[in-house]
């Protein structure tokens, strides 16, 4: 196996399009894998790590912009703001692997159980795509994300990280797996409101052949919120009668599977409590006081 | 390929075969046996040491990453005055059985113990969450942590 290592984006980029049979890799927690299995043995390796572009994230105009080579750690100690991704990003592996996993490797690998891919879902985030020549596109995630470890990407390009338009309100990632840490989700969920434009957004992971969002639910529990007064004034009753719908209908959004892991039947009714926890959450965190979540979580950001 | 790597504030060449781990160059190619290889899927922790300061999985590390970076492995951790105070702390609480993953142990315990001085039970046990080791139930793991942070705590006060 040859591996190529470039110093800059631009020279990854020639690389990638002079060899575009090379595998591109970060952190290598997916890869190595495959390797020291003996899974396969690609005859080209390109390694993105050390590319500085990618290393970054910043906001502007209020977009997040977040480099496909940022690790969890990183996300977890500089973007804490933004509640569901720092809490997606500590719930991945464990402190060593979290030290070398990239979202780039997630979107990449893009395995249906990918815990920032919810959270990405959710934040409504488009892939960014660059080939060399200084060309870039985006995607929606919805069209990056095509199948179970299937992308949209071409075979000259390199992806350069992801970006979504920030907005106000709170938002949490859970997840249902056999024990503590180092646990592949069997469902796995991301819930955020958006105050500013009145929504409520759902996605799901590990319960479909990629990551799934709940339209229906999620413009159920919009509606709901209206009616009951909740935009306006975050201390309206909410009936639990609403918390318990919206979980059904989440529930009903999934296309889950059997396999080892879990029940297609547990599976779904692992998100339906997942969303009624998550929108309960929601609900609780914007109120003031200490019944709620304080100020931390009322200033979260999706 | 040939690579070339700071070890242990030593810098070594070695011959790393193509999809070679950092880990297989360690143990391998360089002779450092403290680190040990458990799993090959980043599952147990008892390879892990510092690649440019930061805890990872070496058998999860292309070796040809590593070319020009610093590795810093268990081997680094006792001084020439002894042991180091979390591997004094493993071996008095009884912390120690077959000894496998004792040393993935000891470099998280210090890692952790570099950033957080003092931390709680919560924080040890997510610390210590990529570590596997089959023999001790982690009883005696958690308290040679408390202990060695209280030691620790002791010396620079």
């Amino acid at each position: 196996m040859d591996i190529l290592l470039p110093r800059t984006l631009d020279e990854a980029l020639g690389l990638k399009s002079k060899h575009p049979e090379a595998i591109a890799f970060a952190g290598g927690t997916d890869l190595m894998v495959e390797l020291n299995l003996g899974r396969r043995l690609p005859r080209m390796a390109l390694d993105i790590y050390r590319l500085p572009e990618l290393r970054q994230w910043y906001i502007q105009d209020g977009t997040l912009f977040l480099g496909a080579g940022m690790t969890y750690s990183r996300i977890i100690r500089e973007l804490p703001e933004f509640t569901a991704l720092a809490q997606a990003s500590r719930s991945v592996g464990s402190p060593q692997i979290r030290n070398r996993g990239t979202i780039g490797g997630n979107l990449g690998t893009a395995s249906p159980a990918g815990d920032a891919l919810p959270v990405l879902a959710a934040c409504d985030a488009e892939v960014v795509l660059a080939r060399d020549g200084d060309r870039t596109r985006t995607l929606p995630w919805h069209r990056f994300l095509v199948g179970p470890k299937k992308t949209a990407i071409e075979p000259d390009e390199l992806i350069l990280g992801a970006r979504w338009h920030v907005t106000r309100g709170p938002g949490s990632f859970s997840k249902v797996g056999r024990r503590n840490a180092m646990v592949i989700a069997i469902a796995s969920l991301c819930l955020v409101l958006d105050e500013d434009r009145h929504a409520v957004r759902v996605a799901l992971g590990s319960v479909g052949p990629t990551v799934l969002r709940a339209p229906e639910a999620e413009a159920f529990a919009a509606d709901a919120l209206a009616g009951a007064g909740a935009w306006g004034d975050p201390a309206a009753h909410v009936p639990p009668q609403v918390l318990e719908a919206f979980g059904e209908r989440v529930a009903a959004a999934a296309r889950p599977i059997d396999d080892i892991r879990g029940t297609a039947a547990y599976r779904r009714h692992a998100c339906a409590v997942l969303a009624r926890r998550a929108l309960r959450w929601a609900l609780e965190d914007r109120l003031p006081g200490p019944g709620g979540g304080g100020p931390a979580s009322r200033g979260a950001r999706c | 390929m040939l690579i070339r790597l700071k070890v242990n504030d030593e810098w070594r060449t070695a011959d790393a075969g193509p999809g070679a781990s950092l880990l297989h160059v360690l143990r391998e190619q360089l002779g450092l046996l403290g680190t040990k290889n458990g799993c090959e899927q980043g599952e147990c922790g008892s390879c892990s040491v510092w690649l440019d300061g930061e805890l990872v999985c070496s058998c999860l590390v292309l070796a040809a990453q590593a070319h020009e970076r610093e590795v810093r492995t268990v081997e680094a951790l006792a001084g020439p005055d002894g042991l180091h105070p979390v591997q004094e702390a493993y071996l008095e609480a009884g912390a120690v059985q077959c000894g496998y993953c004792t040393p993935g142990l000891v470099v998280a315990t210090a890692d952790l113990l570099a950033r957080n001085p003092s931390p709680s039970e919560a924080e040890v046990r997510e610390a210590l969450s990529g570590n596997l080791c089959r023999c001790t139930g982690y009883v005696k793991i958690l308290g040679a942590v408390h202990l060695a942070a209280q030691r620790l705590r002791g010396r620079t006060a």
